[in-house]
């Protein structure tokens, strides 16, 4: 879980590392594009634009979808980066009910504790 | 998958799995013993001051539980916010299990073991849903978790920018 945290961030960060592939996610925030639309706008080749598609599509920040001949890119975020937050914001839900439970169970001993005590007097 | 972290020292740690496409499995070792744990998770007044952490910024207004095989629950968060459904079945001091109906038929079975051992107790829970979706669905999240990375992505790019 930390490692595969570790390699997706570092795969994040050298995607976002060029300024090409800046200038992609900007462009596909405003719409989705097709690779061949996106060389064109930073006059680049076609093989050229598919490498830094595919890096970004690499570090979860881009998706692409191949319908006949044309492949649309758009923003997207890996499945795996959303399901591990969401799992982990369910088990900070249980990890603070938990906590909780742990002072009411730490109450309920002592005063067992305390009854005990009374009742052997 | 695992999603472990550690706490505050003495604190034991709270452990996710997602075990097949529609359980989730959380457990928890307590260091209490077992009855002290059901009595806890059984008596009303004892429930309240542990199921709604502050950190979840809501306030519980009532709660009636009738704790054993067959009785009924309902927890009010105020402005029609209920959750509720029946206990299939309650074995004190080792199992609780119940159901959550709020979701309608998407909603889950929760099944709560105690297994108590040199007077500690390991909780397990599972909560089953009817089907991936089901569950997928309940994490809530997926968009919310989207939407959050997004917001980021844009600061990101913008500090980026910047520079």
């Amino acid at each position: 879980m930390v490692q595969y945290t570790q390699t997706h961030f570092n795969a994040s960060f050298a995607a976002l590392s060029d300024v090409t592939r800046r200038g992609v996610l900007e462009q596909l925030a405003r719409a989705d594009a097709s690779i061949t639309d996106l060389a064109d706008k930073f006059q680049m080749t076609l093989t050229g634009m598919k490498k830094h598609v595919g890096v970004l599509e690499q570090a979860g920040l881009v998706t692409t979808e191949k319908i006949g001949r044309v492949r649309t890119c758009r923003l997207g975020v890996c499945r795996l980066e959303e399901e591990a937050a969401w799992i982990e914001r369910y088990r900070q839900l249980w990890d603070a009910r938990f906590n909780e439970l742990d002072n009411v169970l730490e109450e309920l001993k002592r005063k067992e504790k305390a009854d005990g005590r009374k009742k052997r007097k | 998958m695992d999603a472990r972290r550690e706490s505050e020292p003495n604190r034991q740690r709270t452990t996710v799995t997602r075990q097949s496409d529609r359980e989730l499995v959380v457990t928890r070792t307590f260091n209490a013993p077992a009855r002290l744990v059901f009595e806890a998770w059984s008596k009303p007044e004892l429930f309240k001051r542990w199921w709604v952490p502050k950190s979840m910024g809501m306030t519980l207004h009532s709660c009636e539980m009738d704790v054993r095989t067959g009785g009924k629950y309902r927890l009010n968060f105020g402005d029609g916010m209920d959750f509720f459904g029946r206990y299939l079945e309650v074995t004190p001091h080792s199992r609780i299990v119940w159901t959550n109906e709020e979701g309608g038929e998407n909603g889950s079975v929760t099944t709560v073991t105690l297994e108590e051992k040199g007077g500690k107790t390991l909780l397990v829970m599972s909560e089953l849903y009817p089907s991936k979706e089901a569950l997928d669905a309940a994490g809530t999240g997926a968009a919310d978790a989207t939407h959050e990375t997004f917001a980021q992505l844009d600061e990101l790019l913008v500090t980026l920018g910047a520079s």
